[in-house]
């Protein structure tokens, strides 16, 4: 308990140090509090590993009076992912939210928001209460949209502001969905509405709460605010929002569709959510191929990489859940949702390294940097590897999953899709790859130091260490996990 | 006759409601919304939930009204805000319409509300008003994260400032004329605002009222204060602006990491020290309220200077 409670506590301490405290304390204190919730993340991690799913009772109320948290393995999962990311953007913000290169603006606001942004997320991974969800969502909503704009350029501005009104929009059908879930049942707890007696309202319930979390989650044909918001951050900023942001609303798609309302989950609405995540899947690679700048194509790259875990719907959801190819499919996008973090956040990171070294991230002034920087070269290659999903990365374990469910349950179609978003991922990373590894430099780019070259490279070491160690994350995914009658196959 | 009420209040607030968005010009929609949002609360009265009444009044209607009114007077000082008429947006229209519709037939569909039951806990949480109970004691944990969205809106904001006004003082500068209206108000209001404010916290245990509502009403003397040039424009270098901004948040976690040190876990409060831990809490998140909405309603550090 004391752990789960530190992953909430330790960031918002942090956060408020960092608000209050004079210039020359901001930055040991919020590194201070990135380490001390690095540590509580890992060590809630450690706790159900040994001793299963942990659930507090906040306040000693129970629901439905008052609002339960519940660390399962996938909630934990998510934290652990989260916090390698949070600690990688901190030491490469280091850097780059210097107040000499940032300016006072930037980096008094960068601290704060990225601890707040971190206690959201954390809340939302451990919430069980659909109304508490929503005020996690809110808090995430608004730091990001606040990261969106932080660089203070006129196109980073209206890229945000176009982001706060999809994010709202999505935040009122998700709000409206909950008061007609709470109105009918009288709980917002998600364990005792799996339990609850279903009315007519319900689906009408459950498909506000999904529209809204799905333009939260940007998925097809709600994705046209990301590339840009994504794109127009700086560096630190674009992986939290690329890796870790989308992730909160999915989770708690996955939460109602798979834990509160699963005999709602009819093939059609599982077929349309999945359908959507195909789209996804190939608009984003095309838009992907089309893009000249660095930071646009992974930005593209999330849209169609956030795609593939819409498959999870009709190959483990509904009359699925109880197959056994169900708990294969489940893993193998809950792999694509930690693989994907950690490489997206790499790539990030390596194209803001970039950028600080030739001042640009257009794909005709990135040429030949790996051989001046060799070290984020490499980083980007690894990343792409599980962005492809190639063995031995997370992204093939991932692929190698859900493939085998779409096999299994005779819904071959979605194979299609996991081949072609493959191809289509290996066009798209194609160019920024051949461009990296030119043998001629186009810019001749400032030093950079190594302690700041070697972070997005151990964050791409992660993501395919992930799939090479995949024994151990599948087991603690199982974790507290729903629908667990039926072995994998 | 109180049926008769009712219908013609329904009838004036989807009116406003239609007015507001179907309207010709920026101004008149803001000065429609105004008025959306008293009937609402107005509304909020006749359903007898006078806590989300004095809230919507006191926010929705007063504090957002300030802040499009000042949004529309920034517009118009960059002539950016032609008074043209609003783009017809049909999407949106049809969108809006359906989702109404589905909510319509929800409100026929569903059964009879089911609220959990209060009656066992309520003499536990330490406060009598139900509402109070609910923030500050049994949902504690979601009225915290509020406090702390408010305090991210803040810093949000900051960051759309220019940075070479970074160190200005915050906000536009006001001119009151001595011995003028604005001058005159600025010494008679805050006085009967400020007990006013107090009382709507300290009741907020046992009636309507609390930190939300009386936060407000703090927030709108500070910036009467502020308007009349009694009290000097803060600036985000001053230390006990921004220790007040984390004061309210920091107190509610630090009283919510105690409960997880001396109590039964986090954020829980025992019986006999609930109401003087409820009270504590909520005097300081009034603070922190009052000041962040101040903040947010002059906005950020503004050279006065056009975009280059």
């Amino acid at each position: 308990m004391t752990a789960l409670i530190s992953g909430l506590v330790l960031p918002l301490l942090a956060a408020l140090a960092a608000i209050a405290l004079p210039a020359r304390a901001r930055l040991p204190v919020a590194l201070l509090g990135v380490g001390l919730t690095l540590a509580a993340s890992i060590w809630l991690a450690i706790s159900v590993w040994t001793n299963g799913a942990i659930t507090v009772s906040l306040g000693g109320w129970q629901p439905p009076i008052g609002i339960a948290l519940r660390a399962d393995g996938l909630g934990a999962a998510l934290g652990v992912m989260t916090a390698l990311v949070m600690a990688a953007v901190a030491l490469a913000a280091r850097h780059e939210m210097e107040p000499l290169v940032a300016g006072p603006r930037t980096s008094f606001g960068f601290w704060p928001l990225m601890l707040l942004l971190w206690a959201a997320l954390n809340a939302v991974f451990v919430s069980r209460d659909l109304f508490n969800l929503y005020v996690g969502l809110e808090l995430i909503t608004l730091t990001a949209v606040a990261l969106v704009a932080i660089s203070g350029k006129a196109e980073a501005i209206a890229a945000a502001l176009r982001y706060l009104l999809f994010a709202l929009a999505g935040s009122l059908l998700y709000l409206a969905g909950v008061v007609l879930s709470y109105a009918a049942h009288g709980t917002l707890d998600i364990s005792l509405l799996a339990a609850r007696t279903a009315v007519p309202g319900d689906a009408l319930a459950l498909g506000l709460m999904t529209a809204g979390l799905l333009v939260k989650t940007a998925l097809f044909p709600f994705h046209v605010w990301l590339p840009p918001a994504h794109s127009a951050a700086p560096a630190p900023a674009s992986a939290m929002l690329s890796a870790l942001v989308p992730k909160a609303s999915l989770l708690i798609l996955l939460r109602l569709w798979f834990e509160a309302m699963p005999e709602l989950a009819t093939p059609v609405a599982l077929f349309t959510l999945a359908g959507l995540g195909a789209l996804a899947v190939i608009w984003g690679g095309v838009l992907a191929l089309l893009q000249a700048r660095l930071k646009l194509i992974v930005a593209y790259s999330t849209v169609a990489q956030l795609g593939y875990i819409f498959l999870v719907f009709p190959l483990a959801g509904g009359d699925g859940a109880a197959q056994p190819w169900a708990a294969g499919a489940w893993t193998g996008a809950m792999f694509q949702m930690l693989g994907h973090g950690l490489a997206k956040a790499a790539m990030f990171l390596a194209a803001g390294i970039y950028i600080a070294a030739v001042g640009s991230d257009r794909l005709s002034d990135v040429r030949g940097l790996a051989r001046a920087l060799p070290m984020t070269g490499f980083a980007f290659a690894l990343a792409s590897i599980t962005l492809l999903g190639l063995p031995p990365s997370a992204g093939f374990t991932a692929k190698y999953l859900l493939m085998t469910g779409a096999f299994a349950s005779g819904q071959w179609a979605w194979a299609f899709v996991l081949v072609g978003g493959g191809l289509l991922a290996a066009a798209y990373l194609y160019r920024p790859l051949t461009a990296i590894f030119a043998r001629e430099i186009a810019v001749t780019p400032r030093p950079i130091p190594w302690g700041w070259q070697a972070v997005p490279l151990v964050l791409a070491m992660l993501s395919v260490a992930l799939g090479l160690l995949s024994s151990v994350p599948f087991d603690f995914l199982q974790i507290g996990r729903p629908d667990q009658a039926a072995e994998g196959l | 006759m109180s049926l008769v009420l009712d219908i013609a209040l329904c009838a004036l607030i989807l009116g406003v409601g239609l007015a507001t968005v179907a309207g010709h010009g920026v101004f008149r929609a803001v000065i429609f919304f105004i008025t959306y949002g008293l009937l609402l609360a107005i509304g909020w009265a006749r359903l007898g939930a006078y806590d989300v009444a004095l809230a919507e009044a006191a926010i929705s209607a007063g504090l957002t009204g300030v802040l499009l009114l000042a949004a529309h007077g920034r517009l118009r000082r960059l002539s950016a805000a032609e008074e043209a008429p609003l783009r017809r947006n049909l999407p949106a229209a049809l969108i809006a319409t359906g989702v109404a519709l589905a909510l319509g037939w929800a409100w026929f569909a569903l059964p009879d509300p089911a609220a959990p039951d209060l009656t066992a806990a309520l003499p536990q949480s330490g406060v009598g008003n139900p509402v109070t109970a609910v923030l500050l004691n049994f949902r504690a944990w979601d009225t915290l994260l509020e406090a702390i969205i408010l305090l991210a809106a803040l810093i949000g904001l900051w960051m759309l400032a220019r940075d070479r006004a970074w160190n200005e003082p915050l906000g536009l500068q006001y001119h009151a004329r001595a011995g003028g209206v604005m001058a005159s108000f600025g010494r008679v209001l805050p006085p009967i605002g400020l007990i006013f404010g107090v009382y709507l916290v300290w009741a907020g245990a046992e009636t309507t009222g609390g930190a939300f509502q009386g936060g407000t009403v703090l927030a709108a003397v500070c910036l009467v204060s502020l308007m009349a040039g009694v009290l000097p424009a803060p600036r985000i270098a001053q230390t006990a602006w921004r220790a007040a901004l984390v004061f309210g948040p920091g107190v509610f976690l630090l009283s919510g990491v105690a409960g997880a040190i001396f109590a039964q876990g986090f954020l829980a409060l025992p019986p006999a020290l609930a109401k003087p831990a409820i009270v504590t809490i909520e005097a300081a998140l009034t603070l922190s309220i009052a000041v962040t909405l101040v903040l947010l309603v002059i906005g950020p550090p503004d050279d006065g200077g056009q975009d280059a």
